[in-house]
């Protein structure tokens, strides 16, 4: 009844929320908090990379405003100074009369993770009302409006639905995940009607192709649907609570790994996270380079109409006229006749071609200078980048203000920062990673920090790990020269090489630009065709119950030691407070104690009432009256903290289990008194009469002994049943 | 006017991001834009007509910009202009005529009337409108019988007449004329619909069956009209993929009890032949007389010729552009979106980019627009009346002056 009383007046309080209408806020985390876009990440912000030719939070920031965000607050970590002053140049900040979004600047310096980032947003308490979460590298053209609509309602039929996470469909396959955006495949189990999240797993063992999910998942849900056929948009609509949330759970770190994950595995609180699928819109998120193609060849076919580079031309960005065979020119372009440019390219303002240049599938920035007989193949060449003659580039990411010298060939996957200069025919072999500055030795610089936690996670940082280890040795690659000694000795490339290690390439094809090759995509093939034959789709559905039907014995074995250890433990605490802890606390001892043996919110209840119980009969005398007595006071003082665990039917349910154990093993003191203290539950509202009738009814059909008693209660259980019939009977007449 | 600075930013933004589509509603809030632009421009002292053209002009190149394709922006910006220019003139007609001024516009194109300083306001007026205008047939018969031309009737209607001639009032009377020349204007693009579809009884019979293309309000206006007054007649809509606005119009068509059969776009030569008509709507008409037109109507229009159908088309006189399919500023066609043909889920696993060498297979082009010549059109109904496509360049040269056609080069220059 007390938690019907709180949801009116959680949905009264919404009412009022609407009434006076907060504006709709977002929260742009201008920071991705991983380090997968070095070395490029150490001099520019992941945010203000461009993205055909524009900085990813154009896109992400116009987005929103296309939505009617009203007021956005732009999280800024690393190179704070430079993404504010973007925002600035851009006139996103500034001239608030100009724009109906307003984007204000929030820094933090010592924000080492998302929830870092949330709980300094909390700390400000700029955020008021349900608000759109977002990085700055996702790129999106869906409505808002269906999913915000959907959230409101859900959040005024239940209050604990904190989150509605957008995901799209794609095609369930590995190959396909690693070849378009580089990651791995995310399983998720959904309620079938309520599309509630159920679970959420990004990094889903793809060898063994299989997942374990809890049983009491299945158990308390009739129907799912498990999918590894879905995309994670990284945009979510969340409820002013995710943000307390963070704060309260001072350990979460990682939107997803820890806080979804989080709050799926917790039910003390019961939060829900909930989905919504977009069709036929586009939402993507930059994580590495090979999303980075993705999204940038989605860009030029044009998925992300009207985010598309001749349509939206932001600020100080010049226009784009598209031709035939997607091919996008801005107005100022030098390009010699005798220039090929093949499908799907895009040229910046005030960049020039020289003769017999062959470029395809590749995006140019503005002011670059481009000789003769150059051959660019599926590259992103950004601004004022200066490549003479000759020169081959293919399926590499080049930066600003880079210099390749005649005949220099840079080899596939390669990430050529900032000002690197490349000296005549020298070869950059695949998959370099060449950077001005040297890789940080310690990783607790002020750059974009990975927490702790991922750097265990084998899969995710294989290729940094290994990275790493070279650190110490910063290589300065000696190529063949034909300039021979100068300044910088018989070196190539000025700069440190930073993926170098033979570990490192095993794991670089993943997400770098350049295509899979040919070997790696055999063995990805041969991975799912052998596997196909034993886990294609449907069958995903049967293995996991299989798996834990196999493990089922064990787990429970260990599940009960845990139990009875947990008992001990609740009742330990409870006597403390029983000395004068004060309650919450009490709360939040249980429920810390609940999380570290992971059960259930069921067994808190029993262990609580149990703890209640035995508290009773230490102060009772040995007489069955002074029993009952102390066993009443004890329930009135403590009904409040029992009903924090009594929730539902089932976990009334087992309180009356507990009770009936206690009676028949533990303590037998209790059981001539058990049909007295039944009704004195049921007066105190701390089991419901469903829940007493639920337990007879499941009783009818056990063995004698179990039987006692209900029998012993039998009065008390007819009593209730003919209460029902009348109030049934009362509201017929009605 | 700083305090019309955000209301552009904002109409620009909305037509940068695709919010506001549609030649009607394009054409409408550019004109009340413009108005308002008029409304807060400080007037000078000398000069004002020539200000005001060029405050327009620096609002109407942003507009244009901001989106290319709705090639009503342009239109409505150019008629603005015109509205200016045609105040101007009548203004130092009545300069004339009032004080015995010599003219002192800087309009080059007045300068040959100033040999006619008795002549009657009006009738100056009217002259200098036509000398606007390209040397035409008209304007020659116009010019010969001077005497006459008191009684001759203007071509076109002027908002010109009852002007008093006190020149201290002149610099707020020119504003305010052109204030309420805009709101003709806006009235007249309200009002097009009506115009239309007040000929629909003319064009459309008893028993006959009309073909059309996609969903356009005019269209369905039209049809409406027709069936208001008790014409019963078939309507075949052909669905209009990949939009597929056709549906929305049969469900409209039969709400108001008109016979509509659904077809898809492809089966249109097979019912071609069972038509007496095809009506449709198009996104713009332009000099030529070639209409751009939703994506399929070309081929209607073949399918309409090689049946020897006629292939009407309405339109409201806002959707008429003073431009050339070929002149390099059209911009004839947009991408949008492959997500209205295929879906991206469905396809993603030929939409990756890393098994081959960076060259997708699969490529989606979902243009938006269809350029139908003019030899393919048998008839445009404007809100002015029928017209034959080689009447359009006149038509265009009654609503817009010569000099005003490229927007940006102007004010660039």
């Amino acid at each position: 009844m007390s938690q019907k009383k709180s949801r009116g007046g959680a949905a009264a309080r919404e009412d009022a929320d609407e009434l006076s209408r907060s504006p709709l806020q977002a929260v742009l985390l201008a920071d991705s908090f991983t380090l997968k876009f070095r070395p490029i990440t150490l001099e520019r912000p992941k945010v203000l990379l461009p993205l055909v030719n524009v900085p990813m939070i154009d896109y992400t920031l116009s987005w929103l405003e296309t939505e009617g965000v009203e007021e956005v607050f732009v999280f800024c970590c690393a190179h704070a100074q430079q993404v504010k002053e973007h925002l600035e140049e851009a006139g996103w900040t500034g001239k608030p009369a100009a724009r109906e979004m307003a984007v204000m600047a929030v820094e933090s310096h010592d924000a080492i993770s998302a929830g870092d980032a949330l709980r300094v947003m909390y700390g400000r308490g700029l955020i008021n009302g349900d608000f759109v979460l977002i990085s700055g590298d996702t790129i999106s053209n869906m409505s808002l409006k269906e999913v915000l609509q959907e959230h409101k309602d859900r959040r005024k039929k239940d209050p604990l639905a904190v989150m509605t996470m957008i995901i799209k469909h794609s095609k369930p396959s590995i190959l396909t995940h690693q070849t378009r955006l580089g990651n791995d495949e995310i399983v998720m189990a959904l309620a079938s009607e309520t599309k509630e999240l159920l679970y959420y797993e990004d990094r889903a063992d793809s060898s063994h192709l299989c997942v374990t999910i809890d049983k009491d998942i299945l158990a308390n849900n009739p129907t799912l649907q498990l999918h590894n056929n879905m995309e994670d948009c990284y945009i979510d609509i969340c409820s002013p609570d995710v943000l307390s949330l963070f704060t309260d759970n001072f350990d979460y770190q990682h939107l997803r790994r820890h806080f979804v994950k989080g709050l799926l595995v917790d039910d003390i609180m019961g939060y829900k996270i909930y989905t919504h699928e977009i069709h036929s819109s586009y939402a993507a998120r930059i994580d590495n380079f090979r999303s980075y193609d993705a999204v940038s060849k989605d860009i030029i076919q044009r998925w992300t109409y009207p985010m598309v580079p001749d349509v939206l031309s932001f600020g100080n960005c010049h226009e784009m006229k598209l031709h035939r065979q997607g091919i996008y020119k801005a107005s100022d372009v030098t390009l010699s006749h005798s220039a090929q440019i093949g499908a799907n390219s895009v040229i910046g303002n005030a960049t020039s071609i020289g003769e017999q240049c062959k470029i395809s599938n590749s995006v140019i920035g503005e002011g670059c200078s481009i000789g003769k007989n150059v051959l660019i193949h599926g590259s992103y060449i950004w601004d004022n980048v200066i490549i003479e003659d000759g020169c081959k580039v293919s399926n590499s990411l080049v930066c600003d203000d880079v210099h390749l010298r005649a005949g220099a060939i840079v080899e596939p996957g390669c990430i050529l920062s900032f000002k690197i200069k490349v000296r005549k025919n020298v070869v950059v072999p695949a998959y370099s990673k060449v950077s001005l500055l040297d890789k940080p030795s310690n990783e607790d610089s002020d750059e974009e920090l990975e927490y702790a936690d991922t750097n265990s996670g084998v899969t995710d940082s294989a290729p940094f790990s290994s990275t790493r280890s070279n650190a110490d040795h910063p290589t300065i690659l000696s190529e063949d020269d034909d300039l021979g000694a100068s300044e910088t000795g018989t070196s190539g490339v000025l700069g440190y090489i930073w993926a170098s290690g033979d570990t490192g390439n095993l794991e670089e094809w993943r997400q770098s630009i350049a295509p899979i090759p040919k070997e790696k995509l055999q063995e990805l093939q041969h991975a799912v065709s052998v596997d196909g034959d034993v886990g294609s789709e449907e069958d995903l559905n049967n293995r996991p119950f299989e798996a834990d039907r196999d493990n089922d014995s064990e787990i429970s074995v260990i599940e009960d030691d845990d139990y009875t250890k947990f008992e001990k433990e609740v009742e330990e605490t409870f006597q403390r407070a029983v000395d004068g802890v004060h309650q919450d606390n009490l709360i939040l001892e249980i429920n810390a104690l609940r999380l570290s043996y992971s059960l259930q919110h069921a067994d808190c209840a029993g262990a609580v009432f149990y703890s209640i119980m035995r508290a009773a009969l230490v102060a009772a005398q040995s007489t069955n009256d002074s029993l009952l007595k102390s066993t009443a006071d004890a329930l009135t003082k403590w009904k409040d903290l029992l009903r924090n665990y009594t929730k539902t039917v089932d976990e009334e349910m087992e309180i009356l289990l507990k009770f009936e154990e206690m009676c028949q093993e533990i303590t037998k003191e209790f059981s001539p008194l058990f049909s007295k203290i039944l009704p004195y539950l049921y007066d105190k509202e701390i089991v419901s009469e469903d829940a007493i009738l639920r337990w007879a009814e499941e009783k009818e059909n056990a063995d004698e002994p179990d039987k006692i008693f209900v029998k012993q209660s039998d009065v008390f259980i007819q009593w209730l049943k003919e209460a029902e019939e009348e109030d049934e009977d009362d509201e017929e007449e009605e | 006017m700083p305090d019309m600075q955000p209301l552009i930013s904002d109409f620009v933004l909305k037509l940068k991001r695709r919010k506001v589509e549609g030649s009607h509603a394009v054409a409408r809030q550019t004109a009340e834009l413009l108005r308002s632009v008029v409304s807060q421009h400080r007037m000078g002292s000398t000069n004002q007509a020539a200000a005001l053209a060029d405050a327009i002009h620096a609002v109407g190149e942003h507009l244009i910009a901001a989106n290319p394709i709705e090639l009503a922006v342009g239109n409505t910006v150019r008629r603005v202009l015109h509205i200016i220019k045609e105040e101007d003139i009548s203004f130092t007609a009545v300069g004339i005529e009032g004080l015995s001024v010599t003219a002192v516009s800087d309009d080059e194109c007045d300068s040959g009337n100033d040999d006619l300083p008795t002549l009657s306001a009006a009738v100056l007026a009217s002259h200098a409108r036509n000398a606007l205008r390209a040397p035409s047939l008209q304007t020659l018969l116009d010019d010969i019988p001077v005497s006459t031309a008191l009684s001759h009737s203007s071509s076109s209607a002027g908002d010109s007449d009852g002007k008093t001639g006190d020149k201290s009032l002149k610099t707020r009377k020119l504003k305010h004329d052109v204030i309420a020349a805009i709101g003709d204007l806006i009235e007249e693009i309200d009002t097009c619909y009506d115009q239309i579809s007040e000929q629909a009884v003319e064009h459309i019979h008893q028993n006959e069956v009309i073909l059309t293309l996609g969903r356009s309000r005019t269209v369905k206006e039209f049809l409406y009209a027709a069936k208001e007054k008790k014409r019963s007649f078939r309507v075949f809509v052909a669905e209009g993929a990949p939009r597929y606005q056709g549906h929305v119009l049969a469900k409209e068509l039969v709400e108001k009890g008109v016979q509509t059969t659904v077809i898809t776009d492809s089966a249109v030569f097979a019912m071609i032949s069972r038509v007496n008509m095809v009506i449709v709507g198009v996104h713009a008409i332009m000099a030529n007389g070639g209409v751009i037109a939703p994506v399929g109507m070309n081929m209607v229009a073949l399918a309409a010729q090689r049946h020897a159908v006629p292939f009407v088309v309405v339109a409201g006189s806002h959707k008429l552009c003073p431009l050339y399919p070929h002149n390099p500023e059209v911009l004839l066609n947009e991408l949008k979106s492959p997500s209205d043909l295929l879906d991206f889920g469905e396809f993603s696993n030929c939409m990756n980019f890393s098994t081959q060498d960076g060259t997708p297979l699969l490529n989606v082009a979902n243009p938006t627009f269809d350029y139908v010549p003019p030899k393919l059109v048998s008839l445009f109904i404007t809100d002015t009346g029928g017209h034959s496509p080689s009447y359009m360049y006149r038509l265009i040269s009654e609503y817009y002056s010569a000099d005003d056609l490229v927007v940006r080069q102007k004010s660039t220059s």
